[in-house]
């Protein structure tokens, strides 16, 4: 028996009525990755990147096709079914952090680990923290932190419930070169740490040449920009 | 736990957002003034029954015209219930060649079981007026006390003695106050009190004597309803129970205006609140958006976010109410402070009751106003998380505001305790509602021709951009120009209360109320009393004929009055009413069906019918009543309703006729009149010259009821006190609605180029026209609020007070900008680059 593959999106499409014309953003793309691989999806902005994200993420319903996660159609599920999913096997790093401004550090990073019914939510933030570089700034809140230092706990927040996939979109995005330079080596380290399959979602070639595959998505088609050898797609 | 745990975390974290203060201040104001309220009525509702236990001297008696079988007794000292007895009737009391009828009571030891008799020991009646003390014990074995009146038509001293009956006794002191003297006013002579033991020795009881029996009881409410739910159905023939509802109705219908206010200002601060925490609920749901999106992307099911939201809801709910409570506790005893010494004891300790109304209350009003909307979060998309532009919730369906409404309409009603007030006020929020709504549309397309229209000044940036900001939020502005008139109407309500209302329902009892009505004058005495009065300098006097007649059919048919199944409404149809015949309807009357008779009218068989009486009896407009006068039947045909101010002291009746119609029957007349201090011995001279006439003096009962209506004014005011703290939060509310909103469109405005003054103009011309929106229609609302207390309630006449309306709208249009403007200010400040990240 085959092992299910982490994702698997077949003729997946995405129509969105723009006034009087029906847009269409994605067009019968096809795309497996599989469990560890590292994929980074690039584009020019507006072709459709994010959206992309959102389907595979289970964030979004496509117009048409499916998307599998680790086997299963998302697609067949309701709202709370896809959440589940994400909630058992999604990380999530987004360009503006997305920290709840509410809650401290230590606090945003145990959200997904609580959300999840995890027991030892705290220690397992805190060890993220810690693994991250934050362990002194547990009990700070994002408008304490810097860009930096708010990308780092996002990350801490994504790898602690240890995903099988990470979704990334545009994680340097909103950063200074410098700062964005240790965030990406901080994610692939801990990526290559837990074994994480990544999906990253950038127009930073630099940033997406770190990862296994690339896939440009042009005129709602995904074409290969760099491979390796094992690889394909169609 | 997780949910509990996450909704406890996010409402902390919340509690630095504003928009959670201002919803759970408002709660607590809500739930504070609900609270206060319940607890100051609850006390003043004991107080009440205590007090009628004053005015009875017990707190239930139980009288008779014979003697009272013992049972009554036994079963009081059965129940372990305090109790004495008492007998009244009337006699001649003479002192030397000088005679007058008094009202005897005759005391056993332990009288009044409630209140206190004041006496004075001093010589001269006509001094005792500032002195008097306490008395602890009843006048002893052959010795009485009498009032002053009594003292000066006899012309007696402390130490000289008088005769009652066959026994001469010694006046031991000048009763000045007993707290018993009350009821039945006009069958009052003066008071001459004596102990019980001596009566056998007056001889004045005799077969056939007119003597009232009284077994005075007193104890805790439930042991008072217990005895008297035994006693009611023991009651023969000419025997009766008294409680406080059968005490003086003047002090009662002052108590009970006074708590009618007390409501109307709680529900108008209940109301504000509710809108408040409306207006907060909408950026707090707006900050919350994200936080749901980021939880739905983390896989937080919709169940488990209801129950966070739930949870929060009652936390909120359970925070509000708590702190509410405490408040409404510590407030209420600062209205009993006011009160001061309203009573003649002090308030009794409030109940439970109204600490649990007012939880109810917060929770009702939370999940009512705030759920509806919270809830809305539970479908926040989570790919909100990648487009910032989904899931606004800035419109919502009616149906969401419905549950608001029930909960506002049951807490107007339970507030306002009567459904002509309630519907009243709710139909005055829908009408505030709707004008607002149709002028803030009305008002802002008007600015917007204007401005397209105009050139120059009305076209520069900042005038368009604030003026477009009128039609980008629609649904916002028309919210936050209800919200400002809400404040802005509690303000201007509470000036005009303050200013006008409260001094005029004082001034229904202005201090020239006759406090003195001289009954049984006849005919021929009338020269002779108005002589008094030019003599005494009295100018405004009343002077009525009262011709007395039995009710003996109905509509043509024999009045059955067996038919009443109340007791009261039996006792009312079985009297002898006092008609009297009058031109002119009195000013503290107001007609409520029917019409007044014209000049050409006099001397026909109509009848003019006091409400109470008319509903009593079952009498309509339209139904004939024939009296039995003297052995003449009279028949009248109701041709109007009335309802009286009995409040106001003045010489009123149940039932009057055109002048004309009573000529033909024997008359006598009553008057009333101010007495000013100081002019008792010309009164005195009054008596002496006719010795058949009867004053009844009401001055020490007028002060009472005028304590009632100055204490309970600081009381309602100090209620207000809630209304102006919710008005404010209403103000406050609405301002912070819109303000991260604003905050970013005053970024990309600074960000694209616009200089900090057009931004600062921007903002100030749509608060400017915010303002002046929500000033007109607070004006208009307010002012018609005022009409109906002033004209329905009080039945005062209104005045529209010009400068209030003017300074209304000066201040909201300056204010308001500003207020904006401070709340912006901060941002405004800031480099274009530290708007955006903060943003």
């Amino acid at each position: 028996m085959r092992t299910p593959l982490a994702v698997e999106v077949v003729k997946l499409n995405k129509h969105v009525s723009s006034s009087d014309t029906l847009l269409t953003i994605l067009h019968d793309l096809d795309l497996v990755v599989t469990h560890g691989e590292t994929l980074a999806i690039v584009g020019s902005s507006g072709s459709g990147k994010s959206t992309l994200l959102g389907l595979l993420a289970g964030l979004d319903s496509p117009s048409s096709g499916k998307v599998l996660i680790n086997g299963d159609d998302i697609g067949e599920l309701d709202e709370d079914g896809r959440a589940a999913v994400r909630g058992k096997s999604m990380g999530f790093v987004f360009q503006s952090f997305q920290l709840l401004p509410s809650l401290t550090a230590l606090e945003n990073v145990m959200l997904p680990l609580q959300l999840a019914g995890c027991k030892d939510a705290n220690t397992l933030a805190q060890a993220a923290l810690v693994r991250v570089g934050l362990g002194q700034r547990l009990s700070h809140y994002p408008r304490q932190l810097s860009g930096g230092e708010q990308q780092r706990v996002a990350i801490a927040r994504a790898f602690a419930p240890k995903p099988a996939i990470l979704f990334a979109d545009e994680p340097t995005g909103n950063l200074d070169a410098v700062t964005g330079q240790s965030i990406i080596e901080l994610l692939f380290t801990l990526n290559a740490e837990v074994g994480t399959t990544l999906i990253l979602v950038t127009h930073d070639l630099a940033l997406a040449e770190r990862c296994q595959r690339v896939l440009r998505l042009r005129d709602g088609q995904l074409q290969v920009e760099g491979l390796s050898e094992e690889f394909t797609t169609t | 736990m997780i949910a509990l745990s996450l909704a406890w975390r996010q409402l902390r974290s919340h509690w630095a957002s504003g928009a959670v203060r201002v919803l759970l201040l408002a709660l607590v104001l809500a739930v504070a003034a609900t609270t206060a309220v319940g607890f100051f009525t609850d006390r003043i509702q004991s107080a009440l029954v205590r007090q009628g236990g004053l005015l009875l001297g017990g707190d239930l008696v139980v009288s008779a015209d014979h003697a009272l079988p013992q049972k009554y007794e036994l079963e009081a000292r059965r129940l372990k219930l305090q109790s004495t007895s008492t007998l009244a009737f009337p006699s001649m009391i003479a002192q030397g060649k000088l005679s007058q009828l008094a009202e005897i009571k005759a005391v056993n030891a332990g009288f009044p079981l409630r209140g206190q008799l004041t006496i004075s020991t001093q010589a001269d009646a006509n001094q005792v007026a500032s002195a008097g003390s306490t008395a602890n014990t009843i006048p002893a074995p052959g010795t009485v006390w009498m009032e002053p009146r009594l003292a000066n038509l006899l012309a007696v001293k402390v130490g000289d003695s008088v005769e009652v009956g066959e026994r001469k006794m010694q006046v031991a002191a000048i009763l000045q106050r007993e707290p018993s003297r009350g009821g039945d006013m006009f069958s009052i002579a003066p008071r001459l009190l004596m102990n019980a033991v001596d009566v056998p020795s007056t001889q004045l009881i005799q077969f056939g004597s007119r003597v009232k029996y009284q077994l005075l009881i007193a104890s805790d409410a439930k042991a008072i309803q217990d005895y008297a739910a035994w006693a009611k159905p023991q009651l023969a023939r000419g025997e009766r129970v008294e409680d406080v509802r059968s005490a003086r109705p003047e002090m009662k219908s002052a108590l009970e205006k006074a708590q009618q206010f007390l409501g109307l200002s709680a529900m108008v601060g209940v109301i504000l609140a509710m809108v408040a925490m409306f207006l907060a609920s909408l950026p707090y749901v707006q900050t919350s958006l994200d936080t749901y999106a980021l939880m739905r992307c983390f896989g937080a099911s919709k169940r488990l976010i209801v129950r966070i939201l739930m949870y929060q809801t009652l936390l909120l709910a359970l925070l509000g109410s708590v702190v509410g409570c405490l408040l409404g506790f510590a407030a209420q005893a600062g209205l009993a402070a006011l009160a001061g010494r309203l009573f003649l004891e002090a308030l009794p300790s409030p109940g439970w009751m109204p600490a649990l109304s007012g939880m109810a209350a917060g929770f009702a009003t939370m999940l009512a106003v705030v759920w509806p909307h919270l809830l809305r979060l539970r479908d926040v998309p989570a790919l909100r998380i990648l487009r910032r532009d989904l899931g606004d919730l800035h419109t919502a369906g009616w149906l969401s505001f419905l549950p608001a409404v029930i909960v506002m309409a049951g807490m107007v009603f339970w507030h306002a305790g009567d459904f002509k007030i309630g519907s009243v006020t709710l139909l005055a929020f829908f009408a505030l509602l709707l004008m607002a709504g149709a002028l803030t549309y009305a008002g802002s397309k008007l600015l917007q021709k204007m401005s397209k229209a105009g050139h120059g000044a009305w076209n520069n940036g900042a005038w368009s951009l604030g003026l477009a900001g009128l039609k980008r939020r629609p649904g916002m502005t028309i919210a936050q120009v209800i919200g400002f008139s809400f404040g802005l109407m509690a303000l201007i309500l509470l000036a005009l209360v303050r200013g006008d209302l409260l001094s005029s329902w004082q001034a229904s009892l202005p201090p020239d109320a006759p406090n003195r009505f001289i009954i049984n004058i006849q005919p021929a005495q009338i020269v002779g009393v108005k002589v008094f009065y030019t003599q005494a300098g009295i100018s405004k006097t009343e002077v009525f004929p009262m011709v007395r007649g039995r009710l003996v059919a109905l509509n043509n048919r024999p009045l059955d009055t067996k038919k009443y199944q109340d007791e009261g409404v039996r006792r009312l149809a079985e009297r002898e009413f006092n008609l009297s015949q009058i031109a002119q309807m009195q000013t503290d009357n107001q007609l409520l069906a029917g019409r007044w008779w014209r000049t050409d009218e006099y001397g026909k068989p109509m009848l003019s019918l006091e409400q109470g009486v008319a509903k009593s009896l079952g009498i309509k407009l339209g139904d004939r009543l024939t009296y039995d006068i003297a052995g003449t039947r009279l028949t009248l045909t109701v041709t109007s309703l009335r309802k009286v101010e009995w409040d106001t002291m003045r010489v009123n009746f149940f039932a009057v006729t055109p002048p004309g119609v009573l000529d033909a029957f024997p008359a006598s007349f009553i008057s009333s009149f101010h007495l000013p201090l100081g002019h008792e011995d010309k009164l005195n001279q009054l008596i002496r010259r006719f010795p058949n006439l009867t004053v009844i003096d009401v001055a020490a009962l007028m002060e009472q009821v005028r304590g009632i209506m100055n204490k309970m004014s600081h009381a309602v005011e100090y209620v207000f006190g809630f209304s102006l703290l919710a008005g404010i939060a209403v103000l406050y509310a609405a301002l912070v609605a819109t303000r991260d909103e604003r905050v970013r469109e005053a970024t990309l405005l600074r960000v694209l180029g616009a200089k900090r003054r057009q931004v600062v103009a921007a903002v100030l011309t749509e608060f400017f026209c915010i303002g002046l929106l929500a000033a007109i229609v607070a004006t208009v609302a307010a002012s018609a609020l005022a009409y109906y207390i002033s004209v329905r309630v009080l039945n005062i006449p209104y005045q529209f007070n010009y400068s209030l309306a003017l300074l209304a709208l000066l201040g909201a249009s300056l204010l308001v900008p500003l207020a904006a403007w401070f709340g912006v200010r901060g941002f405004l400040n800031q480099t274009p680059r530290q708007l955006l990240q903060s943003i």
